[in-house]
């Protein structure tokens, strides 16, 4: 039951086989079984039970909510919740409850979903390995299934060898990936959301700029943020972006759906469709099964018809450096809000009211955090203004013109790798600094937000090393829809497993038997 | 029943026909490559489990190269050094510290990072701020949509009196340098 896809899990709810209750009870269960990975920074377990009786009571009277009416989720803890802690893995919100609900979390729970607990990550979501945040690193779920274990040869997985989910929704990647929700929210600024996504094996989208509010996430980059959707089928993804894409008066920066997002195609014709391959995503260190799958895929498309042709996006490889300047300025600007006065820690230091600001900063925030303040603060000296952050935005339009010239030729849709390898292992990963990391991490995912369009990464295979494999698509702004659809026909045909495959106890090798006869 | 049948009926997808499965010879990725070698004696377990098949001939669109290089060190200019009277400035504007000479590093190589964008032209271009700049953004009137909410704010706060949040003496400048690094490290102690 906990392996199914939200659309199957929401029709097993409607059909009276399972209650929301025992179906909650069960992903509790499970999120303590699976606690060794740190998905979760806090578990709502009262309140979840309390609303999964709720829907139970709905769905016994006949009338759901509609089709999330009972279904566990979980929220990436950069999301404000009321009165549910919201620390965005930091020191700095440790204790912070916030009085109101995130637009995308308050559509989930009028839905009737069912929160079961706020997702780990790095700090302020600053990182692309979950490795960063004050309540230690996500561990990937695959770190532990046969596939991987047999490869290492460890049969108890030495403590080692652990991978790293990526990030920084390495806490939501982890907890639909280890079955423990079936949907999860992350964010997606520079790739937050796709990165772990594909190192952990499950369905993740950055929709187009705009198209979710951004109400009640906390901000990192102001103009590229946007909240991102973790789940285990495409189909699924696309049934939640219907839920919470639209105007938000809470949120000016949000723009109207270009249409209520109906189901997608079952059997899409591909033969109309135009893929163009970016030649500029084969970046140096790009691994050889990546390659790989990107090439299978290429061909699959080719061979049903569609048409595929190399293009090129000329100024990629300037566009981490683009993503890295424009960054640190929004983030030293958003993060002057933590001053230890109307919320939040708050430093016993009171000598006077600045040294009582950088005293409570200094407390609060990681070094990552804290390096990444300093350099915005640099690009946006007056003397470095023009120099580092306005020649930033003038690069910004050259990446949003490459993608406007691709799109205006004809291509529907292009196709790349989400990552440059699969996932790392948490000693190799550190050795090298967040910056870098990130550097390398977000290379072929922050391009797509610095230009706002939606994006979407999908597992294909797993590699030699046993650990998923992941591919993006990225269409034009608000084809958000067409790019779901050939996603899903992908999905279709590379027939990816579930982790709960993989399990080796007679009790989930039950559970799996009950699972493909559904 | 193989796990491949097994997960296609999970999905309730189209099964189609593909090449079976072969796990990539060895020579891939370097990485990959290096971690098989160490593990050989364990490679035979793996093989009924899906993975990449080598069969399958590249796809001429896809780039079997990489088709770009890093920015090398003479395409850069000279690199930055922060003197001591800006990194007491940055301190000072940020409202954090650099707390080791380490973060100072850092800071120099986020400058060097940064100035890869000088190897690009961009005369004549127009700077980007927003991705929504072409369409109007919808405003609401100037009302109070929801308020009263004044008791609930001033509970989040750590000092308040009456409806006031409270705040150490002001206009009062940090400390030098020194005695702000031990003013920090106090604090510290104290958490």
């Amino acid at each position: 039951m906990l392996s199914l896809t939200l659309k199957q899990v929401s029709l097993a709810l409607r059909e009276g086989r399972i209650s929301p209750t025992e179906l909650c009870r069960r992903c509790l269960n499970r999120i303590k079984k699976t606690q060794h990975l740190n998905a979760y920074i806090s578990v709502t377990e009262e309140l979840a039970l309390k609303q999964a009786e709720e829907a139970e009571s709905r769905l016994l009277q006949g009338a759901p909510r509609g089709p999330l009416d009972g279904i566990p989720f979980a929220v990436k803890d950069n999301f404000c919740t009321r009165n549910i802690r919201t620390t965005c893995a930091s020191r700095m919100l440790r204790d912070y409850a916030p009085p109101y609900n995130a637009t995308v979390v308050q559509k989930l729970l009028d839905q009737g979903a069912v929160l079961v607990g706020k997702t780990n990550m790095d700090e302020f979501a600053m990182g692309s390995g979950s490795t960063d945040g004050v309540f230690g690193p996500v561990r990937n779920p695959w770190s532990y299934a046969a596939p991987y274990r047999e490869h290492t040869g460890a049969a108890t997985a030495a403590d080692s060898e652990w991978v790293i989910t990526g990030g920084s929704s390495g806490g939501s990647a982890a907890a639909v990936a280890s079955l423990t929700s079936y949907l999860a929210l992350g964010s997606d600024t520079g790739g937050s959301t796709r990165n772990p996504g594909a190192l952990c094996g499950v369905v993740a989208l950055k929709p187009t700029y705009g198209l979710l509010s951004r109400h009640g996430l906390i901000p990192l980059v102001n103009s590229m943020d946007v909240p991102g959707i973790l789940t285990r089928s495409v189909c699924d993804a696309a049934m939640v972006l219907g839920i919470l894409q639209g105007l938000d008066i809470r949120d000016s920066t949000t723009i109207p759906a270009p249409a209520p997002l109906t189901e997608l195609p079952e059997d899409l014709d591909v033969k109309n469709l135009f893929i163009g391959i970016p030649k500029e995503y084969h970046a140096p260190g790009l691994s050889e099964e990546t390659v790989a799958q990107w090439s299978y895929v290429a061909d699959m498309f080719e061979r049903a018809g569609a048409r595929v042709e190399q293009v090129s996006l000329p100024h990629t490889q300037y566009s981490i450096v683009c993503y890295h300047v424009l960054c640190c300025a929004e983030v030293a600007s958003n993060m002057a809000r933590f001053d230890g006065l109307e919320y939040g820690h708050r430093s016993d230091v009171d000598s006077s009211t600045e040294a009582m600001y950088a005293s409570t900063r200094h407390e609060g925030f990681n070094d990552v955090v804290r390096g990444r303040i300093l350099s915005g603060n640099y690009f946006l000296l007056k003397q470095n203004y023009q120099h580092y952050f306005v020649k930033a935005q003038k690069v910004r339009r050259l990446i949003a013109d490459d993608f406007k010239r691709v799109f205006g030729s004809g291509v529907d849709l292009l196709l790349t790798p989400t990552t440059l390898t699969d996932a790392a292992r948490y000693s190799d990963f550190t050795q090298e600094d967040n910056r870098t990391r990130s550097a390398q991490e977000d290379v072929f995912t922050q391009p797509v937000n610095v230009a706002g369009l939606p994006a979407v990464s999908l597992p294909t295979a797993l590699s030699r090393r046993g650990l998923p494999i992941g591919l993006q698509l990225i269409g034009p702004a608000l084809q958000d829809k067409k790019l779901l659809s050939a996603a899903q026909w992908i999905e279709q045909r590379v027939g990816f497993p579930s982790i709960s495959d993989y399990e080796h106890s007679s009790k989930s090798r039950t559970e799996r038997e009950q699972t493909s006869a559904v | 029943m193989s796990v491949f049948s097994l997960c296609a009926k999970r999905t309730c997808c189209v099964l189609v026909k593909r090449p079976s499965f072969i796990p990539l010879a060895n020579g891939g990725h370097s990485n990959a490559a290096k971690l098989n070698r160490t593990n050989s004696c364990v490679q035979s377990h793996i093989t009924n489990v899906p993975r990449l098949f080598s069969s399958q001939p590249h796809n001429p669109k896809v780039p079997d190269v990489a088709t770009w290089e890093a920015v090398t060190e003479d395409q850069l200019p000279t690199p930055t050094q922060i003197p001591a009277d800006l990194v007491d400035k940055l301190e000072r504007l940020a409202l954090v510290d650099f707390r080791t000479k380490q973060g100072l590093a850092c800071l120099e190589k986020a400058i060097r990072f940064a100035d890869q964008l000088h190897v690009v032209d961009t005369s004549g271009v127009e700077p980007m701020d927003s991705v929504l700049e072409d369409r109007a953004l919808y405003l609401r009137n100037d009302t109070v949509m929801e308020g009263d909410c004044g008791e609930e704010l001033l509970q989040l706060s750590k000092n308040t009196v009456e409806e006031y949040f409270v705040a150490p003496p002001g206009n009062i400048p940090l400390p030098q340098r020194e005695e702000r690094a031990a003013m920090m490290k106090h604090s510290e102690f104290s958490i």
